[in-house]
């Protein structure tokens, strides 16, 4: 294996609103975390405790208030095809077919349409939709709609992708399926993926490491190293090691949380 | 058969009072004044009626009325969509103004805004002195009529486009920036397929208003025969020489071809939603 570099890198990153009142409100305080390329680590909290804003921060969406985000070595100055965001509620557009909306990010590129279809249709095999690829939006699950925006961001070859809550919406069922799927993927593409969870057993499922965050102010917890191998049986005694341990920490965080939140009123 | 079955499989009451009610209001509000009219165009010969309608007056006047409202519409879909547009995305001083002054159109009344519009662009008004000279005419001609449609129909377009650009989610416009998507490739493949069906939507309202518009209008139209004659004026005209019959007759093809433009606009808008959720 080739020496490790780190992929993503925040230094002293810190973001603070101010909110309609006036009053400035810390959402991430100064924090620094590194993430090594390929590696696939989850950032989990409770609500509150700058999760989203760390991943938007990273994704370009916004811009830091005081430090560094930079990806290879590049400060992050806006989205770009080379890290893509996949979001809750999918981002697809309803008017184009399944095929359409793969190929949008093909076609802004300006890859010629013969090459952006062969591209299209081999990651939407790769998902398992080559047979619905002239359906719409409106016509899949929840479940299917996710794989059409893996399936989209995937055709473009991103190197980074950010995954914003993608299951949340997702019954369980569906959901355990698409992490199975989603590791699948990560394992034949090998992208860096960030992934947004508040879900600590899906954390545990996918994540290689862990980050855990606190609220009031957004901060980072702890950070867990899940040594398992994947595909996790989620019902093993050392899944159920890690589960534990992150329940107790998750349950200090949760406890501060709430006497803040008690003190504050 | 299928009208009893969903009354049943409701879960709140009052299918058949509602439905009565709507059926009721409906006839005494719109089907029977409406009825009037054909029963009283109904009263003249065939050969009347034609004659009536297809006089050259007649045939002008439903082309310029028609004609201006559609190039209003039109001019109302572009630039209303960009009002809403700058009032949903800025923020600036005196948006809440000028998010008010777009409705002044609807609540003017028509007459005041027609005397103001033709003080305003005739030949030695405010905005009429600098466009004269350019060979620009507005007032006391069909381009007249045009801009009062405009005026009295842009708010249709704002308030139909508004609420569906503050509702837009901004993960579709996101996903686009992530995707690699310039501006210009969002505006065009993100933002337009979004909106079209509320686009079409306010320009049917401007349109349908526009060719009902009367006040405004017959002050800057200049109101000469087969030149800037508008259908309604035409109408009132023969009603001022006891011509009922007639004025019914012209009134009645006015209403079918509206009738037949908003039919076909309402498929078009039905078809731009077909893959809305």
């Amino acid at each position: 294996m080739s020496i490790q570099t780190s992929k993503i890198k925040l230094s002293a990153v810190e973001k603070h609103f101010t909110s309609a009142r006036g009053e400035r409100q810390v959402a991430v305080s100064p924090l620094d975390l590194e993430i090594q390329s390929g590696e696939f680590v989850c950032l989990v909290g409770p609500s509150g405790c700058g999760k989203t804003t760390l991943i938007n921060l990273m994704a370009g969406f916004e811009q830091p208030s005081a430090g560094s985000v930079t990806i290879d070595g590049r400060p992050v100055s806006g989205p770009d095809p080379d890290h893509i965001m996949i979001f809750q509620d999918y981002g697809l557009y309803p008017w184009r077919t399944v095929l359409g909306n793969v190929l949008f990010g093909l076609q802004a590129k300006g890859i010629p349409a013969g090459e952006a279809r062969d591209r299209a249709l081999a990651t939407l095999e790769l998902v398992g939709l080559r047979h619905a690829i002239d359906k719409h939006p409106h016509e899949l699950s929840g479940g299917m709609k996710q794989r059409v925006a893996i399936a989209r961001a995937l055709a473009v070859e991103p190197s980074v992708l950010f995954m914003d809550e993608p299951f949340a919406a997702l019954d369980a069922f569906t959901r355990y399926h698409l992490q199975d799927e989603l590791l699948r993927l990560w394992q034949e593409t090998r992208p860096t993926v960030v992934f947004v969870t508040h879900d600590l057993d899906e954390a545990i499922a996918l994540g290689q490491r862990i980050v855990l965050m606190a609220p009031n102010p957004g901060r980072i917890q702890r950070v867990l190293e899940v040594s398992l191998p994947h595909p996790r049986e989620r019902t093993r005694d050392d899944f159920a090691f890690f589960r534990r341990e992150l329940f107790t920490e998750f349950h200090l965080v949760h406890q501060m949380a709430l006497q803040e939140a008690e003190y504050s009123i | 058969m299928s009208i009893t079955k969903s009354a049943h499989n409701r879960v709140l009451p009052g299918f058949g009072l509602t439905l009565g009610y709507t059926i009721f209001y409906l006839s005494v509000i719109v089907l029977i004044p409406l009825s009037a009219l054909f029963f009283k165009t109904a009263t003249l010969s065939w050969g009347d009626f034609v004659a009536t309608v297809i006089s050259p007056r007649v045939i002008a006047s439903f082309r310029l009325t028609f004609g201006a409202a559609i190039a209003a519409a039109v001019a109302n879909a572009v630039f209303g969509t960009l009002v809403a547009w700058v009032l949903v995305r800025y923020r600036f001083p005196g948006k809440k103004l000028a998010d008010a002054l777009v409705d002044l159109p609807f609540a003017l009344p028509t007459a005041v805004a027609g005397i103001t519009l033709a003080t305003v662009y005739s030949s030695n008004g405010w905005l009429g002195k600098y466009l004269e000279p350019l060979g620009i005419k507005v007032a006391f001609t069909p381009l007249g009529i045009t801009v009062a449609m405009v005026f009295i129909g842009l708010p249709f377009v704002v308030r139909t486009v508004q609420p569906v650009l503050e509702e837009l989610e901004p993960e579709l416009e996101e996903a686009a920036a992530c995707l690699g998507a310039n501006r210009w490739q969002t505006i065009r493949r993100v933002l337009l397929p979004s909106i079209t069906p509320a686009v079409i939507t306010g320009f049917a309202l401007a349109f349908a208003r526009g060719v009902g518009e009367y006040g405004s209008i017959i002050f800057i139209a200049g109101n000469m025969p087969m030149k800037s004659e508008i259908t309604p004026l035409l109408i009132i005209t023969k009603l001022e020489q006891y011509d009922y019959a007639g004025a019914t007759a012209i009134a009645s093809v006015m209403l079918v071809i509206s009738f037949v433009m908003l039919l076909v606009i309402n498929i078009l808008q039905k078809w731009s939603r077909r893959y809305a959720a």
